[in-house]
């Protein structure tokens, strides 16, 4: 697409205390060299809708905090160049899928309870060693393979709003706290699969999944849900049938001794929590 | 617990109906390799031959099974997709006693039907 001079936002407005449905509303600024879709919102409400609300943080794609149903599809505003969309017309939406709280800002709050009914962390019974660590969690390249795409996961939602069956069914927790559910059952230095089965079991797990596949499509992250809800689906068929067993959680390694710094590397700075 | 159990329960069914439909349509279409299942006429579904496979114990057996397991897959994935639709806790109840009711129900009556066949296949 060649460098338009100028971009349309269609932007969905929404004010509850309006009483007023939500509409769309049309503005036409200038396009900039590089200019983001976050960018472009930026200007908007700096020059012409100055009560225009969404939500954004760090501007690189790392928070998962601007999340937006842009040009059809659940991108991030930070990470999703105007021209990428081959249009000069950029529509912005809510993400689907959730209640909206104003403008362009989702209520995140049904997928962050669902992700934390699944208990994502290291769930162990060494308490005091968690923390109170004496040595580290011995964890093998090939083991940290199997959950590293998973960590990458951002929160954002927009797998969330891709999901066909996030769209129909109240009771499915969705793609991001499954994906993230298995990435720590996944994980070797884990021991809390039978904790987080007693909810996965349930109407709340990956059965509903049909494998639409959109969610692995929609993350700006590149993590594969889909993938990891098939793989946890077969780890609790597995599991049913007694054939599965969890491996013991990673044994803890004693600190390397006898090892000096080297000068050019500075120590790490006290915890702060 | 139910989801878990259900959904593997389903994925076992399936993998009956793949064996026992696979030795449907082998028997159906591929009587060149396994005369055996019809011994009375080169046609599969002349009478002849589908008497002398209801007379076999294995045919009546094998008749239940892939009904009860074409039933459950059949029935759990329709309650599936219902479900889906995003109906009330009070509609999931009700339409979960119809589906056990009819599919408890069509099962008794296929599987006598499956044993009738072969009582009767037996005194010819």
């Amino acid at each position: 697409m060649t460098t338009p001079a100028n971009v349309t936002f269609r932007i969905r407005r929404y004010e509850p205390a309006s009483q007023r449905p939500p509409a769309w509303e049309d503005v036409t600024i200038p396009y900039a060299d590089g200019m983001t879709v976050l960018d472009g919102l930026r200007t908007i409400k700096e020059t012409r809708l100055p009560s225009l609300a969404w939500r954004s943080s760090c501007r690189m794609g790392v928070c998962g905090s601007c999340g937006m149903f842009i040009n059809g599809h659940p991108r991030l505003a930070c990470n999703t160049q105007v021209t990428e969309l081959g249009t000069s017309l950029v529509t912005v939406a809510p993400l689907p899928n959730f209640e909206i709280i104003r403008d362009l800002v989702p209520d995140l709050r049904s997928m962050f309870d669902a992700h934390a009914a699944l208990m994502p962390h290291i769930i162990r019974d060494d308490v005091q060693e968690m923390y109170e660590p004496t040595g580290e969690y011995f964890q093998t390249p090939h083991e940290l393979e199997q959950i590293l795409q998973f960590s990458y996961c951002i929160k954002c939602g927009c797998c969330m709003a891709a999901c066909p069956t996030v769209a129909t069914d109240p009771a499915y927790s969705g793609p991001m706290p499954l994906a993230q559910s298995h990435r720590y059952n996944a994980d070797s230095r884990d021991g809390g699969f039978a904790a987080r089965t007693q909810v996965l079991a349930t109407e709340k797990g990956p059965w509903k999944c049909h494998y639409a596949g959109e969610c692995s499509q929609a993350c700006p992250k590149g993590v594969d849900p889909a993938r990891a809800i098939q793989l946890m689906k077969r780890q609790l068929v597995f599991d049913y049938l007694g054939l599965y067993k969890q491996p013991c959680p990673a044994k803890v390694v004693a600190k390397p001794a006898g090892i000096t710094r080297r000068a050019d590397v500075p120590e790490a700075p006290a915890a702060t929590i | 617990m139910r989801d878990q159990r259900l959904w593997t329960w389903h994925v076992l069914a399936g993998l009956i109906i793949l064996v026992l439909l696979g030795l449907h349509m082998t028997i159906m279409h591929l009587d060149v390799l396994v005369g055996i299942f019809n011994p009375r006429d080169p046609h599969p579904i002349a009478w002849a031959n589908v008497a002398a496979r209801a007379r076999m114990g294995f045919f009546t057996v094998s008749y239940i099974v892939l009904l009860g397991a074409a039933l459950f897959h059949g029935l759990y994935g329709f309650r599936n997709i219902v479900f889906e639709l995003g109906i009330g806790r009070g509609l999931k109840t009700a339409l979960n006693v119809v589906l056990v009711l009819g599919g408890v129900s069509l099962f008794a009556f296929g599987a006598w039907a499956a044993w009738a066949a072969g009582t009767l296949a037996r005194t010819l």
